[in-house]
């Protein structure tokens, strides 16, 4: 299956993968309104690691084959598309970060912010909702955001 | 070729699945004692807390019995199995045949004999049944004592917590989550309990739950102070749920003996998740460690030989992810490290509720301790510890925060990142 594969030659550390990432998890996908304006403030699936200067590689979801986020996970709010994708189903998640301290390459992310409850008690009410976020290889689009936006072809989505 | 399997939970799902990708055909039949369509009973303490809804409180979706050719009996307590006649005997004497069975029957929850604990309003906590009634209760329920400040007791305590109830925890150790964490996690634990207004009483034990006639009222601890209250919750931990085999000739030990394929003594029975002692790879010693990813990977590798798979069984370590609101932890295999050859690294920020130790030995990475915001990541540790290679390398880059794939050696990024996994 085809995954989005870092190549840290190329890598500049610009941190546009995580912008475009931002973006294209927003409501608005409009850059500034997704950074200023949005509760929640979508959070970059990708992180750039760098050890300044000349180091740098984003990171995102393997998509494993045989993947301990699904295995940790007492939900099943992770789980495998048929398509071969490792997605959060994310009304199911309860943000117990099982599948965080699961994952081998440490890139699902703690989601939390203030919104309206789902349970008998939240319910139409502001509580903190807590929920894991991860790479879905962009659903909506052909390409991944992150490996259109990056500029030095860093990025490559293909099945190795 | 008939599969039975004893359970209904990680272990038994985990089973399912792997017995389906060799065997589309032969009926499989899960016998469960409790009512409910396979559920997450860790999500019990979310239900209660009114963070979940029955509707999401099921592990798999409705048609997953259906799809899976899997026939359940639900409701029914197994009282024996017949190993010679492969036979499951059930309370009302029914008995079903097998010809490769799962034992995957979890655990049961410990409750030492306290004088007091059979009134009708001291309850246990690990099944939905718990939550649900403690939920009935819970309008009429001022103040709960809760026993035990493990994992199970922290659970529950959130929960109640997050209603409104006023809770004290009695523990015995020293500290909360004693067997997660270390005595500086710890406090940083219980200082956000105390603050989120949970009376903390360590180094003490409930002697008796008392009460008029039938209804517990209050505890009497052991330096004799009394505590009132309206429910006792006893949360000490869990043992192998082994009772109904105590005369099969299954082997038990501290839990089911099995072997690397997940078999029993009994050849074609078999035995997955927190009623076995498995192998912890730190240690190799063989010990229950009853957490939910390697019950799903025991079930699944014993579905897997019941139906002529050849998979293995490799070990695993405890870890633990447990959250009290504000104060996340992460626990992961050796984390009391004993004995000659032990190194921990600390970072220890208990102000900001940070906290961070790194345990090596031989230069691996056996064990961790994270709380707070050094939980992100985690996992990168995690995978350090199942992979047992020498760490020296990057070993102060340990504690920092941002330590990754950057801080490993070059060869060790390619590996990860650039190859399929």
């Amino acid at each position: 299956m085809k995954i989005v594969y870092p190549k840290e030659e190329a890598c500049m550390a610009c941190r546009l993968c995580e912008v475009a990432c931002i973006t294209e998890h927003s409501k608005s996908k409009d850059t500034l309104k997704a950074y200023k304006k949005e509760n929640p403030t979508p959070l970059s699936r990708t992180l750039v690691e760098e050890i300044f200067p000349g180091l740098s590689v984003s990171v995102m979801c393997r998509h494993c084959s045989d993947a301990p986020c699904i295995e940790a996970c007492f939900t099943s709010a992770m789980h495998r598309k048929p398509d071969g994708r490792v997605i959060v189903n994310e009304p199911k998640c309860v943000g117990c970060w099982m599948c965080i301290m699961a994952c081998p390459f440490g890139v699902i992310k703690r989601n939390q912010y203030i919104g309206e409850g789902q349970g008998a008690r939240g319910k139409g009410q502001e509580i903190k909702i807590k929920l894991s976020s991860k790479c879905d290889l962009c659903p909506d689009r052909s390409i991944p955001a992150c490996v259109e936006a990056c500029p030095n072809k860093a990025l490559a989505h293909e099945e190795r | 070729m008939k599969y039975l399997i004893i359970g209904n939970s990680a272990a038994a799902v985990g089973a399912v699945e792997a017995i389906r990708r060799n065997d589309k055909g032969n009926p499989i039949t899960i016998i469960s004692d409790e009512p409910h369509h396979v559920y997450s009973r860790p999500l019990i303490s979310y239900l209660l807390a009114g963070h979940t809804k029955e509707d999401k409180m099921y592990y798999r979706d409705e048609n997953f019995y259906k799809e899976n050719n899997v026939e359940t009996v639900f409701n029914k307590r197994v009282t024996g199995v017949d190993t010679k006649k492969k036979q499951v005997i059930l309370e009302d004497k029914k008995k079903i045949d097998y010809d490769k069975l799962l034992i995957a029957t979890g655990g049961t929850p410990f409750v030492p004999p306290i004088k007091g604990k059979d009134r009708k309003n001291v309850y246990t906590f690990t099944k939905w049944s718990d939550a649900e009634e403690i939920i009935k209760i819970s309008k009429k329920v001022q103040k709960v004592v809760v026993i035990g400040a493990g994992m199970i007791g922290l659970k529950a305590i959130e929960g109640l917590n997050a209603i409104g109830i006023d809770v004290t925890v009695v523990e015995l150790a020293p500290e909360v989550l004693s067997r997660a964490l270390d005595k500086d996690a710890s406090r940083i634990v219980q200082r956000k309990m105390e603050e989120a207004g949970v009376e903390v009483i360590t180094n003490n034990e409930v002697v008796e739950i008392t009460g008029k006639g039938n209804v517990a009222t209050g505890v009497v601890l052991r330096d004799k102070k009394k505590i009132k209250c309206d429910l006792v919750i006893v949360a000490i931990g869990v043992i192998p749920n082994t009772g109904f085999i105590k005369e099969s000739g299954i082997k038990i030990n501290r839990g089911i003996v099995v072997d690397e394929r997940m078999e029993t003594n009994i050849k074609g029975v078999y035995a997955a998740g927190d009623v076995v002692e498995a192998l912890n790879m730190l240690t190799n010693e063989k010990m229950p460690i009853p957490i939910w990813p390697l019950a799903y990977r025991q079930g699944s590798i014993a579905g897997d030989n019941m139906s002529g798979g050849t998979l293995v069984y490799k070990g695993g370590f405890p870890m633990n992810s447990i959250e009290f609101p504000g104060a996340p932890t992460i626990s992961l295999g050796i984390i009391d490290p004993r004995g000659e050859g032990y190194e921990s690294l600390i970072k220890n920020d208990a102000k900001n509720g940070n906290y961070k130790r790194i345990i090596i030995k031989n230069e691996r990475l056996v064990g961790a301790i994270l709380v707070g915001d050094d939980v992100d990541r985690a996992g990168i540790l995690t995978g350090l510890i199942k992979e047992q290679k020498p760490v020296t390398a990057f070993k102060d880059k340990l504690l920092d925060r941002n330590f990754g794939f950057v801080h490993m050696p070059r060869e060790h990024r390619r590996e990860k990142l650039e190859k399929a996994i």
